[in-house]
């Protein structure tokens, strides 16, 4: 340890601080994961080195911020990304003070014609500047609305991508001046490919299994998955002897709540995991709903995903009737609302469960 | 002379009563020197912040406790002026920007950028990187939580995060997928009685069974009430033996009387007496959400099964309610006269209104 704290303390950059999602951000547009049709879009673009504004829009972790800057950098090379390109993101102040004075400014520089890069290769640079407005969807209404008239304006020198995770939140006059792209959830098997590829170049040393685990967790976010893989790999490799990775410390990093916990809160409701409504356990009543939730926020368990797993666990069971499915449905999905505008997690996720109960007993 | 709740506090890892396997794990990350950022969540008074002290003094060294306290001073882009206390050493730098309500973005955006900004100057630092740590990060607003995103990922080399929340539910998802979760839960019931013996073992006493066990019943798994109370308790009574009555805080006791109330009588003259009684609460700064949950809570140990179900739920209703309403009184009497509603159809006629609106 002391050898790497001195080192960390002389060199500049230590590879090993970066985070791998960092670190493993696709260099080009062509290692971008999953996205083939957003891809193939760019690419021809790239080829005839004009771009449109462009919307990039879609859940988080699923490569729309790794896309524009793989693209851009493909664009105008090392020498030139600095010049060309403003990236500006929900940390930088973004009202309209700044869309007036800092966007405008920008974009409206003519750019200056230059010659081979200093790596030796030569990159498209084509004759405008391009402005990525990260996570757009936090700017003001009024911020936006000051950039419509800029977007046309200086459309010959300056090309905007927006990115943002939901289109809804984008006023429509700027919608309709860019082409959109949506990027879907990754499909499992880019991102298994990735995450295997980045779980060898670190050597991860994983159980069998763990990698699916990951992705099924994860869900379709690729960043998701490579931070659970990095944090669980943090925490095994600091150990010694080093051990593999194992499922436990996936499921324990990834604050889901265990099966157990959740098929206990499922039993209060009279409701077994195995075979559907219970009377047996539709006895235990008001008391047994009110002792479990009381443990659950004990454990600091947090509602929202408490609420998510009773969901996913709840609805496929074949045997429990549609009418009383459906109630139990409305009940989470009113939890869910509540939750959203601030409830308390407590007493909300107690009346849920209640409601569900008297679903089942009906 | 310091309370007990900070006296026996655990300054390093090592220390820590309960979550053995917790310690462990953060000790190897402290070790690591490849430190994540950390959202630290669970209920009050179950040891987040004592864990995450230790952890810096893991990292740091005991210099992390030599604190200092600044007022800064921030501007919003409308040009008012924020004070904000920050609490720093030369390590780490530790603020609640929920503090400053809907401005808390300029101080995320101040604060972080400062730090992000300039390196670490002390080149005997153990590490290379400043930690900050935000308290009540699940009461930040949306913008402040959106300005965190990109910052958490640019400037890992120069800083470290940690989050201390009381739930995940409102930290939105980005951030989550940055941060390393950890789960501090309340300690279990054996783990408190472990401390509280702790304690009177060293401040050289007997602790008899019947005081920790009331004690205990009485905390809920809140460890810092648990010791604020015992040594109350001890001042009070310094044998600690015969008939103990832990003494309940007064607003208890007095929603105790609310709930009462609500059964004994149900007319308009007694809801204008409860009205009082509110009123009261709130002016002693008790959260209106707190005062609802006791009062739910002392009259569903006084009904019948059936009204249990409806209590809670209008509890629930009117929660919300007055989360998303502005006026907090107006909403705790809606949610009185309704209970009353209630309890006298239930009482006089054995009627239920069916509580789902389907």
């Amino acid at each position: 340890m002391t050898t790497f704290a001195s080192k960390s303390a002389g060199s500049g950059s230590d590879s090993r601080l970066q985070p791998w999602v960092e670190k493993y951000r696709p260099k080009t547009i062509d290692d971008v994961s999953s996205q083939e049709h957003t891809v193939a879009v760019l690419r021809k673009a790239l080829a005839s080195t004009n771009l449109p504004h462009m919307l990039f829009y879609g859940p988080p972790g699923t490569g729309k911020t790794s896309t524009i800057l793989a693209l851009s950098r493909q664009l105008f090379g090392p020498d030139l990304f600095r010049s060309r390109v403003l990236e500006l993101n929900a940390s930088d102040e973004r009202g309209i003070s700044v869309v007036r004075e800092k966007i405008k400014t920008f974009a409206r520089e003519t750019p200056r014609h230059v010659g081979v890069s200093s790596d030796g290769k030569t990159y498209p640079c084509p004759p405008y500047k391009l402005i990525i407005l990260d996570e757009a969807d936090s700017m003001t209404q009024d911020a936006q609305s000051a950039l419509r008239r800029i977007m046309e304006t200086y459309s010959r020198i300056t090309r905007f991508c927006l990115v943002c995770n939901y289109v809804t939140r984008i006023i429509e006059p700027l919608a309709s001046r860019c082409s959109k792209f949506r990027f879907r959830p990754l499909d499992s098997t880019s991102s298994q490919s990735r995450i295997e590829m980045i779980a060898n170049a670190e050597g991860v040393n994983v159980d069998s299994g763990v990698l699916e685990l990951i992705l099924q967790l994860a869900d379709g976010d690729l960043r998701k998955a490579i931070t659970y893989l990095q944090t669980a790999q943090r925490l095994h490799s600091a150990t010694t002897p080093p051990t593999p990775v194992s499922n436990m410390s996936i499921h324990e990093i990834s604050g889901v709540v265990p099966t157990d916990t959740i098929d206990d809160l499922l039993r209060s409701m009279g409701v077994d995991p195995e075979s559907g409504i219970d009377q047996d356990f539709l006895k235990g009543g008001f008391e047994a709903v009110k002792n479990n939730i009381k443990g659950i926020s004990r454990d600091g368990w947090s509602a929202g995903q408490v609420l998510e797993q009773v969901h996913d666990r709840l609805i496929p069971i074949a045997t429990i009737g549609t009418i009383a499915k459906a109630q139990a449905a409305l009940a989470i999905a009113e939890c869910d609302k509540a939750l959203c505008e601030g409830g308390d997690e407590e007493i909300q996720l107690f009346e849920c469960c209640l409601r569900i109960h008297a679903a089942m007993a009906r | 002379m310091s309370l007990w709740v900070d006296k026996y506090r655990p300054r390093t890892l090592d220390e820590l009563h309960y979550h053995d396997q917790l310690s462990a794990r953060l000790r190897s990350l402290a070790a690591s020197g490849d430190f994540p950022h950390i959202l630290f969540y669970g209920p009050s008074g179950a040891g987040k912040k004592t864990r995450i002290m230790c952890t810096l003094r893991e990292l740091y060294g005991p210099g992390v406790e030599k604190l200092r306290i600044d007022q800064r001073v921030f501007v919003t882009p409308s040009n008012r002026k924020l004070d904000v206390n920050v609490v720093q050493s030369n390590y780490h730098i530790e603020l609640t920007p929920s503090d400053v309500g809907m401005y808390d973005r300029v101080v995320i955006q101040d604060i972080l950028k400062e730090i992000a900004q300039t390196q670490q100057v002390d080149l005997n630092a153990k590490q290379r990187f400043k930690v900050v740590i935000i308290n009540e990060a699940d009461a930040l607003t949306r913008d402040a939580q959106a300005a965190l995103r990109r910052t958490m990922e640019k400037y890992m080399n120069n800083m470290r995060l940690i989050l201390c929340a009381g739930s995940t539910s409102k930290i939105i998802a980005p951030i989550r997928s940055r941060c390393l979760l950890v789960r501090v839960a309340a300690p279990t019931d054996d783990e408190m009685s472990k401390v509280l013996h702790h304690v009177a073992k060293k401040e050289r006493f007997h602790l008899p069974d019947p005081a920790s066990d009331a004690i205990i019943s009485s905390s809920s798994g809140n460890l810092r009430k648990a010791l604020l109370v015992f040594e109350a308790m001890k001042m009070q009574r310094p044998d600690l033996s015969g008939d103990l009555d832990v003494a309940k805080p007064d607003w208890e006791t007095y929603c105790g009387k609310v709930a009462d109330a609500i059964l004994s009588e149900q007319s308009a003259q007694k809801l204008l007496e409860i009205r009082g009684k509110l009123y009261e609460l709130l002016s002693h700064c008790i959260p209106p959400t707190v005062v609802m949950k006791t009062i739910s809570e002392r009259l569903v140990e006084k009904v019948d099964d059936e009204v249990k179900k409806q209590i809670v739920h209008w509890t629930a209703y009117y929660e919300l309610r007055m989360r998303v309403g502005s006026k907090k009184i107006f909403h705790l009497e809606a949610f009185v006269a309704k209970i009353m509603m209630v309890y006298k159809n239930y009482t006089l006629m054995g009627m239920m209104d069916d509580i789902d609106m389907f």
